[in-house]
């Protein structure tokens, strides 16, 4: 992250304001979220200093989850009382302190931060907003025009993730953003007079204090970012000897048989092939190999070297995900696994003696039932709706499945065993027609629009999750297709492909693709 | 029990004379109505002054010591009522609520206290929620004062002037024999400060007394002959009387030199802005000392005219820094200006914005261009002429960027699976005509649920669709907050709905508490308040006003059961208003009462079982279909370090507060099986440990024996 150290505070003398002393600092929060504590802790070190301080604030419904700012004014003490605003004002903004990183580009478009004035110290993590999390794919706003939007505005900033911080030493993030502003020297108070505040809070003043210090020393200098905890996706690696040789063996086979693709597409090959082996088995994997090669020699013979192979890519991605679709089976493996319960009880067992028991909260259906069945079997049930319905009067309803039981346990596990007749069954060949169907539509465009081949390719992204929202999903697949079909022949198809699948992915409905066809069909008619 | 406790705080009531009082706006009110010699107080809660019924609510024993009597009135009509005590009786009494929406509820009984008019000081204290913050219409109290002929007190936002301005308004409301508010901003409520400190007065006569020699006085019933005279009496008695008080008291005041060409008449409250933008244009020292002549209106109504038009008498320009709309002081003082044939070029919503919150900016520009046009020599060159900013343009591109934050319900809010499962519903039976009421259910209007279209006031909710009552292909659906439901909606909402035979459905949301405006008790709270009758339930009250069809939920969380209910209240064939009450208490309060009793439960090594969600990273698929049903904010999003994933999946962050929510949501969504609950067992027992452990143990022998005869994930590296 950005990090910019700077010398003691050097205050600006613009005017009566300035000469008499007053520091204005502006506090934007998220309500809830440590704000308040933040303020009444400077509230209280500046008044134990012998300054005049004044705090407002606008709780009211604002408290409750949205953005709330907080308003400081301090001076050195004098017999008469001095006359402050209640409110900051663009331009008159000394310290922004912001909690998270969306809050201080807050400040920004609110105009509290000008280049001449206003030093920003803000935590760069991320509490993500409504309208980022309700979109069906990546709504995450992207932080580095905001980062640099900073820079640009703000006299001086300091920038760490001090949620990261806090939690490191389960302390709460107005202790790292007290400590990050005790350590930019911005206000004129000695380190031990921001601990003593700490302490007479009286609660949780270790944890504060282990923060706050850490938070201090790197708005200092003196310590460096930790570089983010990145959570290894592999708690711990199976001992050696435990591993099934036969199995390794044909393991590294099939990583040398990667190494035989072209450069560009062996990364995400290899991530493609980890996730079928680990779905499924190495035969599987192997399938999965032998039809990205057979892609590979088609792009190839397509000019795909001269675009970095920019459809096996793009395949390799995709079929992986194809291939290892989310069924029961897929669920009850993943949530009976070692690692998973080494996860949890790194989480929730402490040392302390405690223990916990772990509820799935599942809601199979009729279909789910049917889906595990072999495929002939499966069919003729999925074509009767009085089987359907019976099964789904026994079948379907929100079930707890206690897993750290046995006999929990044993349910999902046992479901997970039908791992070795996957491939018998019902759903796996309805999945494997589908991605079949979809790898030749898009492999048939390869010769006349490579760009648009790639984009038949990224349509399947359109498809995942379960029940009503997977069938959404088929949904919205069907209606892409259908309205690439339309520009199929147009030189610009890609640009419109590449929209629609954009459209489909902007909210769950598909009002935002039913727009974007409307576009679609009113011109090629 | 109120979200915030001030139990601490209050102890500060009972400092001696001299002594620094410090702390908020509000407790300084407080402090002020004892050092006024008060003989009852109460009001209504709601932003910004619920804090202050909180603290009285703390207060009650000190309150008590002193004679004084506090009720926690039913409504802000209610609370305006209970004035009339000091109509017939020679006893200062004091209630509180916020404005306008609350003077708009007291209306009625506000009127009729102006018209007898008082003999004991009548103070009335507002929360003006206007501007930055606020969750109401924005409309003034002027126009109350003006038309029932009542005070307003607009004081400069510093303690010892709020203080100073509760005592003037004791002595104007008795010195004029009428009814004074007192105005207080969102900011001037929340200010921390400083005041000193005077004796607490016992009241003259207390409310005892009073019971005890009752007296009645035929002139001051509002009721004719008499209210014929009340009227004479405001114009030619009380208003006259009110401005002497104000003038020989110099209640408004003056700074500044005596002598400028130009000068600024402000209310009170907007005293702070206009000095900081003096102070940004040279024009004032950090003490307030102004360059140019303030005069300062801490009562706003009545104006005193000739005050204003000495203030006027050798200037050439004034501007009227009055906020809110319509410019009722301009007005008045213009007219005041011209029947007396005054000279001054008098401006004010020409320079500052016809409508809106004067915020600094605002305030600062306007005094800036006023002045440019009126006495530039007092500015400097940068003032005169200033420059654009270079930093717009980033600005205006983060402004695109930045996502809004509007405040939403709080995690583990009970309210969230009602609107989830309405959500369900409606994806079955289509959407519906739904109103909202007030309170923080109001929340569901906002994404993801974007449920409810209309709120029409306090407890009105389910009569705001009255016009459906009459049913049709599909019902109505209101939503009201037990708040509003025990402020008015008991009448206006449901016993309408019963007697005009409404095929609507009602959906009483009870938290327990009076819960938007800080969790106050009301009389179906569950908590045994010692001062207080609570425990009274909901539907007993609608059994009582003929509800036949109601469905009580006693665990809002158990959203399959909520659609289904709902459902039902949909499509039964029941005549007459349908009412679901769905309960569960308010998170954050529930969290407030419990999380110390259970540290301490864990320290004295009690067996306690605490719920956490969590979701499986793998088995999310990242469509996000959980926070369009639910949002709770403990959901975030993760990008995952896997090339094949591009969209992020959910995890739950350490907020989750275990209330199942998402669980539940995702169950009867039928969503996805990525949730689960871990509950943690503190301190457990010692055969429950023992199990536990042999339970991991065989469970990690299966599972060993499955992953030797398989590849998993961390053997496959190459």
């Amino acid at each position: 992250m950005n990090v910019a150290v700077h010398a003691d505070f050097e205050r600006r003398q613009d005017d009566a304001l300035d000469a008499a002393g007053l520091i204005r600092l502006a506090v934007l929060a998220v309500g809830g979220q440590g704000g308040g504590v933040l303020t009444n802790w400077i509230l209280s070190l500046a008044e134990q200093n012998g300054y005049f301080v004044q705090t407002t604030s606008v709780p009211g419904v604002a408290q409750r989850t949205g953005a709330t700012i907080y308003y400081i004014e301090m001076l050195p003490g004098s017999d008469r009382q001095p006359v402050l605003a209640l409110m900051p004002t663009p331009g008159d903004v000394d310290i922004v302190v912001a909690s998270e990183l969306m809050e201080a580009g807050r400040a920004v478009t609110r105009g509290f931060v000008t280049p001449d004035r206003t030093r920003l110290i803000t935590s760069t993590h991320r509490m993500h907003a409504v309208s980022e999390k309700i979109v069906p794919g990546d709504g995450i706003v992207n932080p580095q025009p905001v980062l640099d939007g900073l820079e640009k505005t703000a006299r001086s900033v300091i920038a760490f993730d001090l949620a990261a911080v806090a939690e490191r030493h389960k302390a709460h993030i107005s202790a790292s953003l007290f400590g990050a502003l005790a350590g930019s020297r911005l206000l004129p108070f000695e380190r031990d007079a921001f601990e003593a505040t700490i302490r007479s809070s009286k609660r949780g003043v270790e944890a504060s204090l282990a923060a706050f210090h850490e938070a201090f020393e790197l708005a200092r200098g003196t310590r460096r970012e930790a570089a983010p905890a990145s959570v290894p996706d592999v708690p711990q690696t199976r001992p050696a000897a435990a591993r099934p040789k036969v199995l390794a063996a044909r393991w590294q086979a099939l990583v040398a048989d990667v190494e035989t693709l072209p450069k560009p597409v062996r990364d995400m090959a290899l991530a493609g092939l980890q996730k079928a082996v680990d779905y499924q088995d190495a035969d599987y994997g192997k399938l999965y190999l032998e039809t990205l090669r057979r892609v590979v020699k088609e792009d190839t013979a397509h000019g795909g070297e001269a675009r970095n192979f920019d459809f096996s890519r793009m395949l390799a991605k995709h079929l992986a995900n194809a291939m290892c679709y989310d069924d029961v089976i897929r669920v009850a493996d993943l949530k009976t696994r070692r690692q998973r319960y080494e996860r949890i009880d790194d989480e929730y067992g402490g040392s302390d003696g405690s223990v916990f028991t772990v509820t799935e909260y599942m809601h199979p259906r009729a279909e789910e039932f049917a889906s595990v069945l072999p495929a002939g079997l499966g069919r003729r049930l999925k074509d009767s709706p009085l089987g359907l319905r019976i099964v789904g009067r026994i079948f379907s309803r929100g079930r707890r499945v206690r897993t750290d039981r046995l006999s929990g346990f044993l349910i999902l596990f046992f479901v997970a065993g039908l791992r070795r007749f996957r491939r018998r069954l019902l759903r796996h060949h309805t999945e494997e027609a589908h991605w079949r169907d979809w790898l030749d539509r898009a492999t048939v465009q390869l010769p006349r629009n490579y760009d648009l081949a790639v984009e038949l390719l990224r349509v399947r992204r359109l498809i995942k999750g379960y029940g009503d929202t997977h069938a959404r999903g088929h949904g919205k697949y069907d209606k892409v297709i259908a309205g690439i079909a339309l520009v199929e022949g147009r030189d610009d198809a890609a640009e419109w492909a590449r929209r629609l699948i954009d459209a489909g992915l902007q909210d769950a409905q598909g009002k935002t693709l039913e727009g974007a066809l409307e576009t679609v069909r009113s011109f090629v008619d | 029990m109120a979200e915030r406790s001030f139990k601490k705080e209050v102890q500060q009531l009972k400092i001696p004379a001299g002594e620094t009082f410090r702390g908020e706006g509000i407790l300084a009110i407080t402090k002020a109505l004892l050092e006024s010699g008060v003989g009852y107080v109460g009001g209504y809660q709601g932003a910004p002054i619920s804090h202050l019924m909180d603290v009285l609510a703390d207060a009650e024993e000190i309150l008590g010591d002193l004679g004084v009597h506090f009720e926690a009135n039913a409504s802000e009509a209610a609370a305006t009522a209970m004035l009339a005590a000091s109509v017939s009786y020679p006893i200062r009494g004091a209630v509180t609520f916020k404005s306008v929406v609350g003077t708009n509820v007291a209306s009625d009984a506000l009127s009729n206290l102006a018209s007898a008019g008082v003999k004991g000081g009548a103070l009335i204290v507002l929360g003006e929620d206007y501007g930055e913050g606020s969750s109401i219409l924005q409309e003034r109290v002027h126009a109350f004062a003006m038309k029932s002929q009542v005070w307003l007190l607009d004081p400069r936002p510093n303690l010892p002037s709020m203080v100073k301005a509760v005592k003037d308004g004791f002595d104007l409301s008795e010195a004029s024999s009428t009814p004074v508010m007192l105005e207080l901003r969102i900011r001037a409520c929340h200010v921390h400060g400083a005041f000193v400190a005077s004796e607490n007065k016992r009241p003259p006569v207390t409310v005892k007394e009073a019971l005890a020699n009752p007296s009645r006085d035929m002139s001051r019933v509002v009721l004719p002959p008499a209210l014929f005279h009340h009227e004479q009496e405001k114009v030619h008695q009380r208003w006259p009387a009110a401005q002497k008080f104000i003038r020989e008291r110099g209640l408004n005041e003056s700074f500044g030199p005596k002598d400028g060409r130009v000068g600024l008449i402000l209310q009170g409250g907007m005293y702070n802005t206009v000095v900081r933008a003096l102070q940004r244009l040279g024009l004032a020292d950090i003490n307030g000392d102004s360059d140019v002549p303030l005069y300062v209106l801490n009562v706003t109504y009545p104006l005193v005219d000739d005050e204003f038009l000495d203030f006027c008498a050798d200037k050439s320009a004034a501007l009227v820094v009055e906020e809110g709309q319509p410019a009722y002081i301009e007005q008045a003082f213009a007219a005041v200006l011209y029947k007396n044939k005054g000279t001054v070029q008098l401006s004010g919503k020409d320079y500052l914005p016809p409508a809106g919150e004067y915020t600094g900016a605002v305030v600062h520009a306007g005094i800036a261009g006023f002045l440019r046009d009126h006495q530039p020599g007092l500015l400097s060159d940068r003032d005169r002429a200033p420059n654009r900013p270079e930093t717009d343009e980033t600005v205006k591109q983060l402004a695109e960027i930045v996502p809004q934050r509007p405040p939403g319900f709080c995690t583990g809010c009970p309210e969230r699976p009602i609107f989830a499962a309405m959500k369900l519903v409606e994806e079955e039976l289509g959407e519906h005509q739904i109103a909202g009421d007030i309170g923080c259910h109001l929340f569901s209007t906002m994404p993801p649920f974007n449920i409810g279209g209309s709120t029409m006031g306090y407890g009105l909710g389910p009569a705001s669709n009255a016009a459906f009552d009459g049913g049709g292909d599909k019902r109505a659906i209101s939503v009201l907050g037990d708040g509003g439901f025990w402020h008015s909606g008991l009448t206006a909402s449901v016993g309408n709905a019963v007697f005009n035979q409404s095929d609507g459905v009602v959906m009483i949301v009870d938290n327990y508490y009076s819960a938007a405006t800080g969790g106050q008790d009301i009389l179906s709270s569950r908590a045994d308040n010692p001062t207080k009758a609570t425990q009274h339930p909901i539907e007993k009250a609608l059994a009582g006003v003929g509800v036949e069809w109601v469905r009580t939920i006693d665990r809002t969380y158990d959203v399959g059961k909520m659609r289904d209910t709902l459902r039902e209240a949909l499509t039964t064939e029941a005549s007459g208003p349908k009412v679901i009450v769905a309960s569960s208490e308010c998170m954050l309060n529930r969290q407030r009462r419990e999380r110390p009793i259970r540290n301490q439960a864990v320290k004295d090594g009690k067996r306690v079982v605490t719920p956490k969600f969590g979701v499986d990273e793998d088995v999310c698929t990242g469509d996000h279909a959980c926070i369009r049903l639910s949002g709770c904010p403990s959901l975030g999003l993760k990008k995952l370090d896997d090339p094949l994933r591009d969209d992020p999946i959910v995890q739950i962050d350490e907020s989750c507060v275990g209330c199942g929510n998402c669980g539940e949501v995702a169950e009867a969504a039928v969503l996805c099986p990525s949730f689960y609950q871990v509950d943690r067992v503190q301190n457990p027992g010692r055969f429950e440990a023992a199990i536990s452990r042999l339970r991991s143990r065989v469970i990690a022998a299966l599972q060993n024996w499955r992953e030797n005869r398989r590849l998993v994930k961390q053997d496959l590296v190459a």
